[in-house]
C-alpha cells in the first residue's frame, strides 16, 4: 500500500540573520494509512518543523515529501492550500476557533474553501454530523466562550473532520486540557483511528503518547527512536480507572 | 456565487464588531452626507438663479451706460449718462432682428396714496418694456406709445407696492402721488418674485420714461436700454450691430474703450455662475477631504482588524483558504463598510437637505446623479483604502499567523 506520509531525506534550514538553523536534518519517515503516530521531542528538537511540513504549511529545503503520493515540494502556495483543504485536518493546542462565531459556523469554515464548492444546505448537514460525531450535537449554536476547553477542542476536531481528510494532524492537542479531558480527546482520536483515519500527533507528554500505536522521538533535528508502543493505553479503560480513583478521593460524584 | 459567499463571510465578521463597524462608517456617512447635501444646495441655488435670470425676459440684450474701465477706474453700471434718446431711436430704426426695445431710467421716490406712503422704485420705461421682459398686467392695461409721446401721468403698479399703498382696494383708477405729481394707476403688474440679487421685483412702479425724465428725475439720458432679439440665434449679431452703431454714434475711435456696456442674458448667467462656482469648488474640496479622512478611517480599522485577527487568518489559510480568498474577504469587508456607510450617508444627506429646505427655506434639489456618484465614490474608497490591509492579510505566512500571540 502507498504510504500516506513519505519523507525522503527531508531537511529544513532557516536563516535567522546570518545564522543558519538546521531545524530538521535529513530525516526519512513513512507513515502508512490507518496508523496513529505520536511525534515526541523537547522544544527545538524539530518536531514542529516536521509537523508544519507534514501539514503542507511549509516546503522542504531539501529532500522530498510525498503526501498520499503527491510531491508537495513542487506545488505553489495555492495548490498547497487546496491540498490541505482536501487531505488534512488540523487540531491545534490553542483550539484556534473563531471567537463570537457559533460552533457550527466554525465547523463550516473548511467547506467555505472547498473546490468544487459545497452547497449551503449540504454544508450545514455535514457540520451537524461532524458535531454529533464528537458528541456535541446539542451545542451547535454555542460560541467558543460558552464552551469548556474540552468542548472547544471537540469543536476543533469536528472542524478538522468535516472535509473528510485522510490525515488528522494534531499539535499538542491536550496541552491546554486537564487529565480527564485529555483522555476523552484521546478517546475520540482512537475512535477516529479505528474508523480508518490516519492520526499524527505531536506531544511532549509520555502518557499521552502511549495512546498512539507508534512513537517517533526527535532530538536536534534527527529521529533518534521510532518504535511501536509496547503497552498501548485504551482511553475507555483509562477513563474508567481515573473516575474510580477520583471517586475514591471524592473528586468526582 | 463565490462573491455572495465572500459577502456573507464579510458581513458575519463585521457584525461581530457592530459598534466598531458603525464608528468606522461614520466618517464615510458624514463625507457622503456632506457631498449630497452640498450638491443639493448648489443645484437648488442654481435652479433658483436660472429662474430669476429667466425673469429678465428672453433673448434680451441690455446696454448699460458707463464704462467698464477708464484708466484703471471702474465706474458702476449707469454711472455716467451716455445713452441718449437719439441712440435709442437709432437702434430701433437701424438694427436688424429687434423684436422690441425699451429704455430704462430708475429712481427711488416717496409714493403716497390716501394716508399711506412708501419709498419705492420708480422705473421709467417704454411701452415695449413688458413684452421685452415677458411681463404682463394682472389687471388693467399697459400704457401706450401715445402715453409715452405725451409724457402722460399714468402708472403700472407692482403687487407689493399696491398692497402696501392701497391695501385690498382695486388699484385700477387710483391716484398715486409720486414726488407730489399725481399719477393715475392704469394696470397692476403680474407678480414676478425675487430677482437674482434678492430684490423684490414687485415693489415697483412703472411709468412712461418721458414722464419719469421730465417730472421725476430730470435726467436727459438713460440708465440702460433693453433690446429683445427675435430669436436666441439673433442675439450675437444683434449685439454686434448695437456695439457698432453706438461706437459710431459716440465717435469712439478704434482701440478706445466703449463708453457703454453690453450684457446678454448669457453674460449675466455666466457672471452669477462664476461666483457660485467658487463656492461649489470650495465645498467640493471640503467634501473630498472628509471622504479621504473617512477612507483613512476604514483603512485604519482594517489594519487593526488584520493584526487582531492574525490567528483567524492563519486558521483560514491552514484549512485551505487561498491568498485570493483572504484578499477578497478583507477587501469585501472594507467595501461593505464604505458602501453601507455611503448608503447611510446618502440618506443622511437627503435628510439634511430636506431639513434645510423646511427649516431655513433654502431651495435644494437632490439629483439622482449625485446619489449614484456618491455611491460609486464610496465603493471606490472602500477598494482603494481596503486594498493595502487586505493585501497585507493575504500575504501572511500560515505558520507565523497561527503562532501569532
Amino acid at each position: 500500500m502507498q504510504p500516506i506520509v513519505k519523507l525522503e531525506s527531508f531537511s529544513k534550514t532557516y536563516h535567522t540573520g546570518e545564522v543558519e538553523v538546521h531545524a530538521v536534518r535529513s530525516v526519512s519517515l513513512e507513515i502508512q494509512p490507518g496508523e496513529f503516530v505520536a511525534i515526541m521531542g523537547a522544544s527545538g528538537s524539530g518536531k514542529s518543523t516536521m509537523m508544519n511540513t507534514i501539514g503542507c504549511l511549509d516546503r522542504p529545503t531539501s529532500g522530498r515529501y510525498l503526501l498520499d503520493g503527491v510531491n508537495v515540494g513542487e506545488l505553489n502556495r495555492d495548490e498547497l492550500a487546496d491540498l490541505r483543504n482536501q487531505k488534512i485536518g488540523f487540531v491545534f493546542q490553542g483550539f484556534n476557533l473563531l471567537s463570537r462565531t457559533s460552533a457550527l459556523e466554525n465547523i463550516e469554515l473548511p467547506m467555505l474553501y472547498a473546490r468544487p464548492g459545497i452547497k449551503g444546505r449540504q454544508q450545514h448537514e455535514r457540520a451537524v454530523k461532524a458535531l454529533e460525531l464528537v458528541g456535541l450535537g446539542e451545542r451547535a449554536d454555542h460560541h467558543p466562550s460558552q464552551l469548556s476547553g474540552g468542548q472547544q477542542q471537540r469543536v476543533a476536531i469536528a472542524r478538522a473532520l468535516v472535509n473528510e481528510p485522510k490525515l488528522l494532524l494534531a499539535d499538542e492537542p491536550t496541552g491546554n486540557l486537564d487529565t480527564h479531558t485529555s483522555i476523552e480527546i484521546m478517546g475520540i482520536f482512537q475512535d477516529l483511528n479505528r474508523r480508518g483515519i490516519t492520526v499524527v500527533m505531536v506531544t511532549h507528554e509520555l502518557d499521552i503518547a502511549r495512546y498512539a500505536m507508534r512513537t517517533v522521538v526527535m532530538r536536534d533535528g534527527r529521529i533518534v527512536s521510532d518504535q511501536p508502543v509496547a503497552v498501548r493505553l485504551d482511553a475507555v479503560v483509562e477513563l474508567r480507572k481515573l473516575e474510580q480513583e477520583q471517586q475514591a478521593i471524592q473528586l468526582a460524584p | 456565487m463565490i462573491l455572495l459567499k465572500t459577502l456573507k463571510i464579510a458581513v458575519r465578521a463585521l457584525r461581530r464588531n457592530k459598534l466598531r463597524s458603525l464608528l468606522t462608517m461614520l466618517g464615510i456617512i458624514f463625507g457622503v452626507g456632506a457631498v449630497i447635501a452640498m450638491v443639493s444646495l448648489g443645484n437648488g441655488a442654481r435652479a433658483q438663479l436660472e429662474a430669476s435670470i429667466a425673469t429678465l425676459g428672453q433673448n434680451v440684450v441690455t446696454v448699460l451706460s458707463g464704462t467698464m474701465s477708464r484708466g484703471g477706474f471702474r465706474g458702476g453700471f449707469g454711472s455716467s449718462g451716455t445713452l441718449t434718446l437719439e441712440d435709442f431711436e437709432a437702434i430701433r430704426k437701424e438694427v436688424r432682428g429687434v423684436n422690441g426695445a425699451s429704455p430704462e431710467v430708475r429712481n427711488f421716490a416717496q409714493l403716497a396714496a390716501g394716508n399711506q406712503n412708501i419709498n419705492s422704485q420708480i422705473m421709467g420705461v417704454g411701452s415695449d418694456y413688458l413684452n421685452v421682459r415677458s411681463w404682463s398686467c394682472a389687471t388693467g392695461d399697459n400704457f401706450t406709445e401715445a402715453d409715452v409721446r405725451n409724457a402722460n401721468k399714468v402708472a403700472l403698479i407692482g403687487k407689493t407696492t399696491a398692497e402696501t399703498l392701497l391695501g385690498d382696494e382695486d388699484p385700477i383708477g387710483q391716484i398715486v402721488r409720486v414726488k407730489n405729481a399725481p399719477f393715475r394707476v392704469i394696470g397692476m403688474l403680474a407678480p414676478k418674485g425675487i430677482d437674482m440679487w434678492g430684490r423684490d421685483q414687485d415693489d415697483v412702479v412703472l411709468v412712461p420714461y418721458t414722464s419719469a425724465m421730465k417730472r421725476l428725475t430730470g435726467d436727459t439720458t438713460f440708465r440702460s436700454l433693453m433690446i429683445q432679439a427675435v430669436s436666441p440665434d439673433a442675439v450675437s449679431t444683434l449685439t454686434n450691430q448695437v456695439v457698432e452703431l453706438l461706437r459710431q454714434r459716440h465717435k469712439i475711435g478704434a482701440g478706445r474703450d466703449d463708453d457703454f456696456i453690453v450684457r446678454t442674458q448669457q453674460d449675466i448667467a455666466e457672471f452669477a455662475d462664476a461666483q457660485a462656482r467658487t463656492t461649489r469648488e470650495l465645498l467640493f474640496y471640503v467634501a473630498l477631504i472628509s471622504l479621504i479622512v473617512g477612507g483613512i478611517g476604514v483603512m485604519n480599522i482594517m489594519l487593526v482588524s488584520v493584526t487582531e485577527r492574525t490567528r483567524e487568518i492563519g486558521v483560514r489559510l491552514a484549512v485551505g483558504a487561498r491568498r485570493r480568498d483572504v484578499l477578497l474577504q478583507f477587501l469585501t469587508e472594507a467595501v461593505t463598510l464604505s458602501v453601507v456607510g455611503g448608503a447611510l450617508g446618502i440618506l443622511f444627506g437627503v435628510a439634511c437637505s430636506r431639513l434645510v429646505t423646511t427649516q431655513l427655506g433654502w431651495p435644494t434639489l437632490t439629483s439622482t446623479d449625485s446619489i449614484v456618484l456618491a455611491f460609486c465614490v464610496s465603493a471606490a474608497i472602500g477598494i482603494f483604502f481596503g486594498f493595502y490591509p487586505a493585501r497585507k492579510a493575504s500575504q501572511l505566512d500560515p505558520i507565523d499567523a497561527l503562532r501569532y500571540e
